[in-house]
């Protein structure tokens, strides 16, 4: 299964599997990842899941939809690099992604 | 304060079960009143979950009672409207004499731009500034309660705590800060013979004698450097700083209302929680890091908000059901948390339950509870 790592605001660096399919949010909620909450469960409804793209992955994610824009809106310390991980699909394209979570998502 | 009636409940959990389900009508504020509701939502979420009410003192209503539907209605705000011309956010609708538009109550792009105004005050950064302030306050309250007697916490604790807290976001003058309390019970209250306001003439004066006082600390705030409090921020804010004296009104009601009849009632819920499932407040005793899943759990399991409303823009079928646009759709929050089907044993209250956040208590998409961060995370513990 292709990996995904998660880095932590505090350095701690987590690599968790995500099967082909689904999202980064759902690999870190399995995973019991510190830092990623997705209270609504992968419906882009609550801005719980915001992670920062590492610049070489950037282009392979894929764009905000309008939807995510709006949530990320109203989420804090939003930067240019910023994505809702639930809206990012893990596919071998994206095998070893680097995403780092944020000082809170409350 | 409120005795619940066993008898009561009793009564209206065998009216829920025998009535025609063509008549079941779960708004009725007596029914809450008497702790007597969750039979009715129990039975339409087993029986007819997207459920039509044709008649009641609020006219007719649909009333979305699980989870998901609630989820599906909640983050489709181009169908479902908040808007306060339509009715707004609340089974009973604005009046359209004394409109009191607010962020809450707009639907995307004017409620975006005037949210973003306020968000930064329930921003981590800012939080953490106010957490100290918060636990030193809490503290005093608590150190000075009544030992060996009997006391009223929702006025001595919960009322006191909330009304602090709100007092410091708005930078309102600490001895008055009871005014805030009551304009806030003032704003929700329905109006009537032996209730909290007489009549809705007075609810409207003394809604107006709120915007007056807000007024003067608008006036202030304006002419000096902005700084991180509310009042500032609104008079300040691009979006925000040449709202009319209605959008005013209508921003502070929701931030007073927002800040203090929620918090109020989980204060209180938490309390009444544990005094129902003591081997709960046990586990928390016994390891107080627990109040990380503990908060959103009392959150869930006492609701703060029972309901929003949303006004149907489009035909639309949801669940089988088939709503037309200009209906009334209530989502009963309540009934939504206490979902079987994606809440495990979601009557218990459980402290260390896995995903405690699965709530709907601060609703989703773009109205959710602009103040999740401060109330749901142990920053306020």
């Amino acid at each position: 299964m292709p990996k995904v790592t998660f880095i932590e605001h505090n350095g701690t660096a987590h690599t968790v599997e995500a099967a082909n399919g689904d999202s980064l949010m759902r690999a870190a909620v399995d995973n019991n990842v510190p830092g990623i909450d997705g209270d609504c469960g992968g419906e882009c409804a609550c801005a719980t899941c915001h992670v920062y793209v590492e610049a070489a992955w950037w282009d392979k994610v894929g764009g905000r939809t309008e939807t995510e824009e709006t949530m990320l809106s109203f989420a804090a310390a939003t930067k240019d690099n910023s994505r809702l991980c639930c809206q990012i699909t893990m596919s071998d394209a994206l095998d070893g992604i680097v995403v780092h979570t944020p000082d809170g998502q409350h | 304060m409120n005795h619940i009636s066993m008898d009561a409940v009793r009564a209206a959990e065998e009216r829920a079960w025998s009535t025609p389900l063509a008549d079941l009508a779960p708004a009725d504020p007596q029914l809450f009143k008497d702790d007597a509701h969750w039979a009715y939502f129990e039975r339409l979420r087993k029986e007819d979950p997207i459920h039509f009410t044709r008649d009641s003192e609020f006219g007719p209503y649909w009333s979305i009672t699980k989870y998901k539907d609630i989820m599906a209605v909640d983050t489709n705000h181009k169908v479902f409207s908040s808007l306060s011309t339509l009715g707004g956010i609340s089974i009973r609708d604005q009046r359209a004499d004394f409109p009191l538009p607010m962020f809450i109550a707009m639907d995307p792009p004017v409620h975006d731009a005037q949210r973003k105004v306020v968000s930064p005050i329930v921003a981590p950064g800012n939080l953490a500034i106010l957490e100290q302030t918060i636990r030193e306050r809490a503290e005093t309250i608590l150190d000075g309660l009544p030992r060996g007697e009997t006391f009223d916490w929702v006025d001595r604790v919960s009322i006191e705590l909330t009304t602090q807290m709100l007092a410091t976001l708005f930078d309102f003058p600490f001895h008055d800060r009871r005014k805030l309390t009551r304009w806030s019970d003032v704003a929700t209250t329905i109006a009537g013979p032996g209730g909290l306001v007489e009549t809705e003439e007075q609810r409207q004066a003394e809604l107006r004698e709120c915007a007056g006082y807000f007024m003067g600390l608008w006036n202030q705030r304006v002419n000096a450097p902005p700084t991180t409090d509310l009042i500032s921020m609104l008079a300040h804010g691009e979006s925000t700083r040449n709202m009319t004296p209605q959008e005013f009104l209508g921003n502070l009601i929701l931030l007073i209302v927002g800040g203090n009849d929620t918090t109020r009632n989980s204060l209180t819920g938490s309390l009444y929680a544990f005094s129902k499932f003591p081997q709960e407040y046990q586990k928390l005793r016994a390891n107080p890091a627990l109040l990380d899943s503990a908060i959103p759990e009392i959150i869930r399991w006492q609701t703060p908000l029972a309901h929003m409303r949303r006004t149907a823009v489009a035909d639309i079928e949801i669940g089988g059901k088939h709503i037309k646009a200009g209906d009334k759709v209530i989502m009963w929050y309540v009934s939504g948390n206490r979902d079987e089907e994606v809440i495990e044993n979601p009557n218990a209250l459980i402290v260390d339950r896995a995903r405690p956040r699965q709530h709907l208590s601060f609703g989703f998409g773009v109205h959710r509870c602009v103040g999740n961060r401060s109330r749901g995370t142990p920053r306020c513990r």
